[in-house]
């Protein structure tokens, strides 16, 4: 188990930035998740730091070790990639034992180890047959089988569930968190799908254009994004954002647009008059409730997953989208009153697109 | 139904025809080649012998045995040598990558198109002058060299198929530059040494030129120029001749009908996805 300190770890190709000096401290046995859109540099910093891509700028260390400049082989560390990676000529015990038969570890150990981490993922069966006679999900076992036999200081994951169906994924997301925690292996996971992160993570660190936007866990991530584009990303259907000005009335300050008046709670620090207003589809009520704002509309579609209802509805300053839970028998065209509630607002500075609430 | 089925039959019967037009040559040389001395005349040469005789192969062997074995000792070891040379380099230029990989890569596919003639005088006096004129061993560097840029070209696109992935594991495992050549891309290119092998393997084999200019002496030369040797002595042996050319196809025939097949699937190979 290792502490992983990044700093300002800088990675160009040419003149494009694809990592922008991003400082984290992965603690040992953490299960960290780097999220982010496609192309936003999660892929390159986690090749950075398995030593496969040269960093421009920046120290990698693992504790106090700097490992910046280490080859991969030298860093204790073992990847899973997104499309398996395993040698189609070697039969599974062999893909398995690989690491430990490169470091020249005597048969006998490669055996057990083999036999462990194959008991680890539930393939026991499956040690005699070749890469093509197993389907997607036994691949990706036999790769996160490879991948801990060595039983390495970090583990970095690069999309290892994406090329599986929906339900196996579920299925695997759970079992790779449990594998983490009893193996206490320092894990970084790079997903673009936010509920893997949201449920896999101990700290979500969440990316954009190469930069870190936010890091921290789920609950900080979902409730208190630090800007625009993190409120967005998160949460699904996505945060309601309506463009509104702040006023001061009888000394309180209110946020205001046409047909929209949310009063603010005090002490909040208000410079130029531009803003937008953040709220989660599921902070919109259909009944009434102390301290909300009543807003009217009409209902123009209708998303009914029998779990929870989608509404969209159009308003006087445009369209919002509600969650409300359990069916709801709503009909398109009719007029409908929503409750936002005040308390779970966010504001967000039009220019900076920094979070004041 | 009944259309489908002629227009088949026009097909197959125009296949017939033409390989019945490209095998008339072999048919000319087996039934020659198995005709005694006597019984060859170009009034005959379309008969089939009628007092069959192995005086031709006979001959043939007796004469061109030797040379066999030097054809034998050239182009085994030269297309393994240039086989591994081809391989190497593909895995560098397909998978290591440096500084002006590119430029070096497009100059040595040049070298596939430098005409043989054009270097006969310079590579002899560099053979002299290393001591491996009239030498197979000269013989062998000149093709291992000459296969080079063929060789590099084919594993190269082979192993452009082969996912990165696949070597950055190894490379995570702890696998070397070496270490992942041997364990990792050699066994995946089993395909494409099959292909390579073939081709260098018939080239070598038929080659002509370097072996006459490099080999002067009759004990050192492979057969191909032992062959043409044959036609020059006295009297026109036609039925040795003949089995002496068959004797000399036969070896690039046999490592196509036994290879042949992975031929096929070698060059296809990375094209469709397993």
């Amino acid at each position: 188990m290792v502490k992983v300190t990044l700093q300002e770890v800088t990675k160009r190709f040419g003149k494009t930035t694809a990592v922008n000096r991003i400082s984290v401290e992965i603690e040992k046995g953490e299960f960290i998740v780097l999220l982010g859109p496609s192309g936003c540099g999660k892929t390159t910093l986690l090749r950075c730091i398995s030593g496969l891509e040269k960093v421009t700028e920046g120290r990698i260390l693992f504790n106090e070790g700097d490992v910046t400049n280490l080859p991969p082989k030298d860093r204790n560390i073992s990847m899973v990639f997104q499309n398996y990676a395993v040698w189609p000529h070697l039969k599974v015990k062999d893909n398995i034992g690989f690491p430990l038969k490169i470091k020249k570890k005597p048969t006998q150990e490669i055996e057990t180890k083999v036999k462990w981490a194959s008991e680890m993922l539930g393939i026991t069966e499956l040690l005699d047959r070749y890469p093509h006679q197993l389907s997607g999900g036994q691949r990706q076992r036999v790769a996160v089988a490879r991948a801990i036999v060595m039983e390495p200081e970090v583990l970095l994951m690069d999309e290892p569930l994406s090329n599986l169906d929906a339900l196996l994924r579920v299925k695997m997301r759970s079992e790779i968190k449990k594998l983490q925690e009893s193996l206490k292996v320092t894990t970084i996971y790079v997903t673009h799908d936010q509920v893997e992160a949201m449920t896999m993570g101990d700290r979500i660190a969440v990316l954009k254009d190469g930069k870190l936007q936010q890091i921290g866990g789920s609950n900080e991530i979902y409730h208190k994004p630090t800007n625009l584009f993190v409120a967005g990303f998160i949460g699904s259907p996505q945060m309601n954002f309506i463009n509104v000005e702040v006023k001061e009335e009888e000394n309180i300050l209110i946020v205001a647009t046409s047909g929209l008046e949310i009063p603010l709670p005090p002490a909040i620090p208000i410079k130029k008059s531009e803003y937008i207003l953040g709220i989660r589809p599921e902070d919109i009520h259909i009944k009434e409730l102390p301290n909300s704002t009543r807003v009217t509309g009409e209902i123009y579609f209708v998303e009914a997953l029998r779990s929870d209802t989608v509404l969209h509805v159009n308003t006087d300053f445009g369209k919002l989208v509600v969650k409300i839970p359990g069916d709801f028998d709503a009909k398109e065209g009719e007029n409908i009153s929503l409750y936002i509630d005040n308390s779970k607002i966010h504001l967000f500075e039009k220019e900076s697109e920094l979070s004041i609430l | 139904m009944n259309q489908f089925d002629y227009r088949k039959l026009w097909l197959y019967m125009l296949l017939v025809g033409f390989a019945v037009f490209y095998l008339m040559p072999v048919y000319v040389l087996l039934a020659t080649g198995l005709k005694s001395l006597k019984d060859v005349s170009v009034s005959t040469m379309w008969l089939l012998p009628t007092h069959p005789s192995f005086e031709g192969f006979e001959g043939a062997v007796k004469k061109l045995g030797p040379n066999l074995k030097n054809s034998f000792m050239l182009v085994i070891p030269a297309t393994l040598i240039s086989a591994f040379l081809g391989s190497i380099n593909g895995y560098v230029f397909s998978k290591v990558r440096f500084k002006g990989d590119n430029v070096v890569f497009a100059l040595i596919l040049f070298g596939m198109f430098i005409p043989y003639q054009s270097i006969l005088f310079p590579l002899i006096r560099f053979l002299q002058w290393v001591g491996l004129y009239n030498t197979i061993g000269g013989l062998i560097l000149t093709h291992v060299v000459y296969g080079i840029p063929i060789t590099t070209l084919i594993f190269r696109n082979y192993y452009m198929e082969v996912p990165d992935e696949l070597v950055e594991a190894a490379h995570i495992d702890g696998a070397g530059l070496f270490g992942v050549y041997w364990r990792v891309l050699m066994p995946l290119s089993i395909p494409a040494f099959v292909v390579v092998v073939i081709w260098q393997f018939t080239n070598i084999w038929n080659e002509f030129l370097f072996a006459v200019t490099v080999t002067s002496s009759p004990v050192k030369q492979p057969i191909t120029v032992a062959l043409v040797n044959l036609a020059g002595s006295q009297v026109v042996q036609w039925n040795m001749q003949m089995a002496g050319a068959l004797l000399t196809a036969l070896p690039p025939l046999l490592i196509y009908i036994f290879l042949g097949k992975y031929f096929i699937r070698g060059l296809l190979a990375g094209s469709v996805k397993g």
